[in-house]
């Protein structure tokens, strides 16, 4: 973990998530970052298409549904970005032939919409009770024009930054599993903004295990 | 992704569980609204349906110059039900002759520039659950969320957003038939219309006049049979109108608009003014959090799910409940600092 030097706000929006509140999906959550929100639905394992069938593994197929009008490309931009950090979480080979359908609903975009992603998908994935060899998270930073840096941005904000990244940090060992970024920067804000996440992150997966903890701590 | 099929002992179950069903009841129904104008949540028991209003300006059709344009789309998300079906294109068609051929909405005041530009209203309904009736729950999401809408005023001098002018509201309203008509429900769950053998649908207002009626699944129907549903009908609507009603009202009531507008034409929402006293900050912060989230209104007596909230840095914690829900206050400082 790299330290965090200099005038780094590691605050984030207040967060807040629900698990189980769709009865039809296996695992389903939404995940509330200040005034961003998203709600996730997991399916899974189920029945898969023959031509999409893979032999050995599970196939995840991530849907992104914007609020107003079809998804269009840059949807399938962030599903690729969630499906490619899924798919390194998640023990797809305990399911072969089976698929995985991680669907994502947007309710409220107000910043950091890919890191909210990011979060309800975690946490969707967990609820439906899925093998995972690590949890992960979404956290967003954002460079603004004096070069400070600001974690968990609003939309006004994300709007005024000169670059604006997004990365997913796994819970076992804090390492880096998907980065997207915007913008330009220098090779010493993009390890400043690494070592800020890392931070952040902490944050998240402590929420992560005490909404586990008090859901189960009737019947353990 | 298949749907499983229903085994042959769950339907005789279901087709005996309702014969003894006799009330003519809505289940539990929840109206909430986001953040910004124009969303609306429908809870209707289990099943759960999303609106969003949204407005552009385009260029009219040449057929209709004064006029401004509507626009449905229902979405039958996979989130719903993992089965796709071409239920979304039955529910796209019925929406669609529910509100715009009864001419609930006033088009002409849609009109800008007569013959250049007008608005066109956009309504996206996106089905979260699918627990059986979901037509009801979009048509009562789809006009919620059109009375809740604000569009914005373009004039000399700039004005907030103004509400669309709605002549009235049609709801629809669902009943399943079983055994050939035998038995009657209203608002099938998912289970039931599995089983059920034809639908109606009466879409109605509160002045009981029909909006639009629509028969499916090849049920033949006595004409009494069809005029006591309608009356049924206009019960249910004027109670769910009045519901609608009272949530549009409490929604007003919870955005308190602001005094100091920053930029003219533009209100404020739900975030009230920037404070300085450290004191009161908490509370003010829970206090905006359960307001600008969007006010409930239930039509039953049922007990809320709680809410804990983690307070890190007090010492006592509220006792864990089954709630799945839960709330964690970060070093949430950035929260009060944001002005919309």
């Amino acid at each position: 973990m790299m330290e965090v030097r200099g005038s780094s706000n590691v605050s984030l929006r207040e967060f807040g998530s629900e698990q189980s509140l769709l009865s039809r999906p296996d695992g389903s959550a939404s995940f509330i970052q200040g005034d961003t929100s998203v709600l996730a639905a997991a399916y899974g394992p189920a029945e898969v298409k023959v031509s999409k069938e893979i032999y050995d593994r599970a196939t995840l197929e991530v849907l992104i549904q914007p609020k107003v009008g079809l998804p269009s490309i840059r949807e399938r931009a962030q599903e690729q970005c969630v499906r490619e950090t899924c798919e390194a979480s998640l023990l797809l080979s305990l399911h072969p032939r089976s698929s995985l359908t991680l669907i994502l609903q947007l309710i409220h975009d107000d910043g950091s919409l890919l890191s909210c992603f990011l979060n309800a998908a975690c946490v969707a994935l967990m609820d439906a009770g899925l093998p995972m060899s690590c949890l992960f998270c979404g956290v967003t930073c954002a460079i603004d024009a004096d070069g400070h840096i600001i974690t968990d941005p609003t939309a006004a904000q994300e709007k005024e930054s000169r670059a604006l990244m997004t990365f997913a940090i796994d819970s076992t060992q804090r390492r880096v599993m998907m980065s997207s970024t915007r913008g330009s920067f220098s090779v010493h804000e993009l390890q400043q903004c690494i070592a800020v996440s890392q931070k952040a992150s902490e944050k998240i997966f402590q929420f992560y295990r005490d909404s586990v903890r008090r859901r189960y701590s009737k019947t353990l | 992704m298949k749907d499983t099929p229903l085994s042959n002992c769950e339907r005789d179950f279901l087709l005996k569980a309702i014969e003894e069903k006799k009330t003519y009841d809505y289940r539990k129904m929840k109206i909430t609204f986001g953040t910004d104008f124009g969303c609306c949540f429908v809870d209707l028991g289990k099943t759960r349906v999303m609106a969003q209003v949204s407005c552009e300006l385009v260029t009219p059709k040449e057929s209709r110059p004064n006029e401004g344009i509507m626009f449905f789309n229902i979405e039958l998300s996979p989130m719903a039900s993992p089965a796709q079906s071409e239920l979304s294109v039955k529910l796209n068609r019925q929406l669609e002759r529910c509100l715009r051929n009864s001419k609930c909405i006033d088009t002409e005041s849609l009109c800008v520039v007569s013959g250049e530009k007008v608005w066109q209203i956009r309504v996206d309904v996106h089905m979260l659950n699918h627990d059986g009736n979901l037509m009801d729950a979009a048509s009562i999401a789809a006009i919620t969320a059109l009375c809740h809408f604000r569009r914005p005023d373009y004039s000399p001098e700039e004005r907030d957003p103004i509400p669309l002018s709605i002549y009235h509201m049609p709801i629809s309203v669902s009943f399943s038939f079983f055994q050939q008509g035998t038995y009657l429900l209203v608002d099938p769950c998912e289970r039931e219309e599995r089983v059920m053998d034809g639908l109606l649908m009466i879409a109605m207002n509160k002045h009981r006049e029909i909006c639009s009626i629509q028969s499916s699944g090849g049920i033949m129907l006595l004409k009494e049979q069809v005029m006591r549903c309608s009356k049924i009908a206009s019960v249910k609507v004027s109670e769910i109108t009045e519901l609608i009603s009272k949530a549009l009202e409490n929604d007003k009531k919870a955005r308190v608009p602001s005094p100091l507008v920053p930029v003219p034409g533009v209100g404020q929402v739900g975030q009230g003014l920037h404070n300085t006293w450290g004191l009161e900050e908490e509370e003010d912060e829970e206090e905006e959090e359960n307001d600008s989230s969007g006010d409930v209104v239930e039509i039953s007596d049922s007990e809320e799910e709680e809410v804990v909230i983690l307070h890190p840095e007090k010492p006592d914690k509220t006792p864990t409940n089954t709630g799945s829900s839960s709330y964690q206050r970060g070093a949430a400082t950035s929260k009060k600092k944001q002005k919309k």
